[in-house]
């Protein structure tokens, strides 16, 4: 008999938990598709690690159903569900060597020691630390210390595997390299992902969807393309990236409607005082006054004479480089493409 | 040519004993460490010394005078059934002791780590040290008065009908007596009482560095709760049982008001001290007696060591 496959590994339905008064997570709707990589983003204390921790069993919600592959799971104790964690400080049990670490899971399940060894052998192949078996923990890097978490709960071949901020102790390189792969792994394994994250650029490169949380509710889900180039909220703009905000007067004139828009900065174009625009593109004038040169590109800032300011990122790619295309106090027109000003929700 | 005034102040006397504190810090460490070190060397380890070299030596039983021969008489005597008799049941009531305290400690200091609210877990602080705050010697007067057969146990168990069950505990040979106030089983009892706080205590600290995520990943990976507490809880915490332990085990082995003031005739290690060096004048064979509980600790520790109990710390 083969077990039932579920397009959702996991579903939230109008699930919230509530610290007291403070609602930590607000009547949530989530679907998870089996085999994708998942992120959910957000800033501290928007109720991403909630979920997380709903989805492993360790919370439980006040209110509303999770379902794991179909099953409804809410009151389920997290020994019962079929998903390993991650944690964010790693939790290896420090009175274990590495290896019994990772067999912990299999000797749970009674497996037999000669497959147990077998296995924890495979798995340290696997996150490329052979021979590590005998070590504690206590002997490893912050990154090793990281591989043999994820080895610890692979070992058990969970159908859904859960990382709660794990690349947030690892400096930048370790950081880069380990996102790759990780999602490298996932595609592998092809088992699902559910990665919590407050750091946008990690979700954007790793993920299949992103849900970006504030507040305890979830403001937009998508692919990463979706989430950086159709915002639909301000906040989205605003957090996932960085975005101009034009609404008001300025909006009025240049949209014909009284509704906020979210501009990014490298959509809009700098050129000279009376310079001709593409057709279909709308433009501004104004004066630099701030310029940061930043090596990849050069960030301007520009006074607009109806008195808004705007953000503008030029890539260095015609000038040389001690050089930018405008400096502070010069006069300016800035262009962009009419599409390129996203209508916001409310 | 004008050269810049370096900026030399008058320098007063604190200053330059700063300075030169400053650039040789073996110096103030050695000053620091001075005086605990003349009182641990000279004052604690040199009167250890002193009581051991003590056990070695004689008392002559014509003139009461000590010869200082260097002998293991001492110690053979120690072998002897009498002496043998009060160690055994002296190591006895501490293990006995020791294996309630924790029993009692560890649910107490477990709910203390992982439940209290901070505000509870201070008036649980208080009540494990507020009895430490009082007279030893009137708590172990309390217990007598608790104890007694005119007492407020004997009193409760006529009133609810168990007079039965009391005389039936009393009438067990060895752990009954008279009455509970003079009983092992009282002893036993008060010594519960005046060391659980040193057993609750490490216990707690131990069980508090033990972070929660350690208990999930536990739960993640398949365990039951019963299943982490052995696996996780219980190792991690060992080292605060056993320096708990080493607290109530050793407390007892040297104690002599309880059972003076709760025994029957039986000698516990600490009296026979008291009566060999007072009563008999026998200071060495009294000295010969105190090196038996520190040998038993000694035992106990390396013990607690091959059991692992010192891995986690």
């Amino acid at each position: 008999m083969s077990t039932p496959t579920y397009e959702y590994a996991v579903v939230f339905e109008q699930v919230t938990r509530a610290f007291g008064e403070v609602k930590a997570v607000d009547a949530v709707d989530l679907k998870i598709r089996a085999g994708e990589f998942f992120t959910m983003l957000g800033p501290s204390g928007s109720g991403k690690t909630t979920c997380l921790r709903m989805i492993a069993g360790f919370d439980r919600p006040t209110s509303g159903v999770v379902y794991l592959h179909g099953a409804n799971v809410t009151n389920l104790p997290p020994y019962e569900r079929d998903v390993n964690t991650v944690f964010q400080d790693y939790a290896l049990f420090p009175h274990m060597t590495v290896g019994d670490n990772i067999a912990y899971g299999l000797k749970i399940r009674q497996v037999k020691k000669p497959e147990r060894q077998r296995r924890v052998e495979e798995m340290l192949e696997l996150v490329q630390l052979p021979g590590y078996a005998a070590r504690k923990p206590s002997q490893l890097s912050g990154g090793q210390r990281q591989r043999v978490a994820l080895a610890r709960a692979l070992i058990n071949q969970p159908r859904v595997l859960l990382l709660d901020e794990p690349l947030g102790a690892l400096d930048l390189k370790l950081r880069q390299q380990m996102q790759v792969e990780l999602k490298s792994l996932q595609q592998r394994l092809g088992i699902t992902f559910i990665f919590v994250t407050h750091d946008q650029e990690e979700a954007l490169s790793m993920s299949d969807r992103i849900a970006v949380f504030n507040h305890g509710r979830v403001e937009q889900v998508g692919s990463p393309a979706e989430i950086y180039e159709r915002p639909q909220t301000a906040f989205v703009a605003t957090f996932v990236g960085t975005s101009n905000m034009i609404a008001g007067a300025l909006a009025r004139q240049l949209a014909g409607a009284d509704r906020t828009y979210a501009l990014r900065p490298e959509k809009i174009h700098l050129s000279e005082p009376g310079a001709a625009s593409p057709p279909g593109s709308l433009a501004v004038d104004g004066v630099v006054f701030d310029v940061d040169y930043l090596g990849l590109f050069t960030r301007y800032r520009v006074r607009l004479d109806s008195g808004e300011e705007l953000t503008v990122v030029q890539q260095n790619l015609l000038k040389s480089a001690t050089d930018v295309a405008a400096r502070d106090g010069e006069r300016v027109r800035l262009h962009w493409q009419r599409e390129h000003m996203l209508e916001l929700q409310g | 040519m004008t050269t810049l005034a370096s900026p030399t102040r008058p320098r007063s006397l604190l200053s330059r004993i700063s300075t030169a504190l400053y650039t040789r810090p073996w110096l103030l460490t050695g000053l620091l460490f001075l005086l605990p070190a003349l009182y641990m060397g000279v004052i604690y380890l040199g009167s250890l010394v002193a009581l051991m070299i003590n056990s070695f030596y004689q008392l002559d039983d014509f003139s009461g005078k000590i010869v200082r021969d260097l002998s293991l008489k001492n110690y053979v005597a120690l072998f002897q059934p009498a002496n043998l008799s009060i160690i055994l049941r002296t190591v006895s009531m501490a293990a006995a002791v020791t294996v309630m305290c924790a029993l009692l400690a560890f649910p107490l200091a477990y709910y203390m780590a992982r439940y209290a609210s901070p505000r509870l877990k201070g008036l649980l602080y208080l009540g494990v040290l507020l009895p430490l705050w009082s007279s030893y010697i009137v708590r172990v007067y309390a217990w007598k008065l608790i104890l007694a057969r005119e007492g407020i146990v004997a009193w409760t168990a006529n009133q609810i009908g168990a007079q039965w069950l009391l005389d039936g505990v009393l009438a067990t040979p060895v752990i009954g007596g008279p009455s509970l106030s003079v009983s092992m089983l009282g002893m036993f009892i008060a010594f519960v009482y005046v060391w659980l706080p040193y057993m609750v205590l490490p216990i707690q600290a131990a069980l508090e560095k033990v972070p929660k995520s350690y208990l999930e990943a536990s739960a993640d990976l398949g365990a039951r709760p019963g299943e982490t507490f052995r696996s996780v809880i219980l190792p991690l915490s060992f080292p605060g049982v056993v320096a708990g332990s080493i607290f109530t085990f050793s407390l007892t082995l040297g104690d002599f008001i309880v059972p003076q003031v709760l025994g029957n005739s039986a000698f516990f290690i600490g009296q026979a001290v008291l009566a060999y060096q007072g009563t008999a004048g026998n200071l060495p064979l009294a000295a010969a007696m105190t090196v038996v509980p520190m040998v038993i600790m000694v035992l106990y520790l390396l013990a607690a060591r091959k059991l692992g109990a010192f891995e986690a710390l």
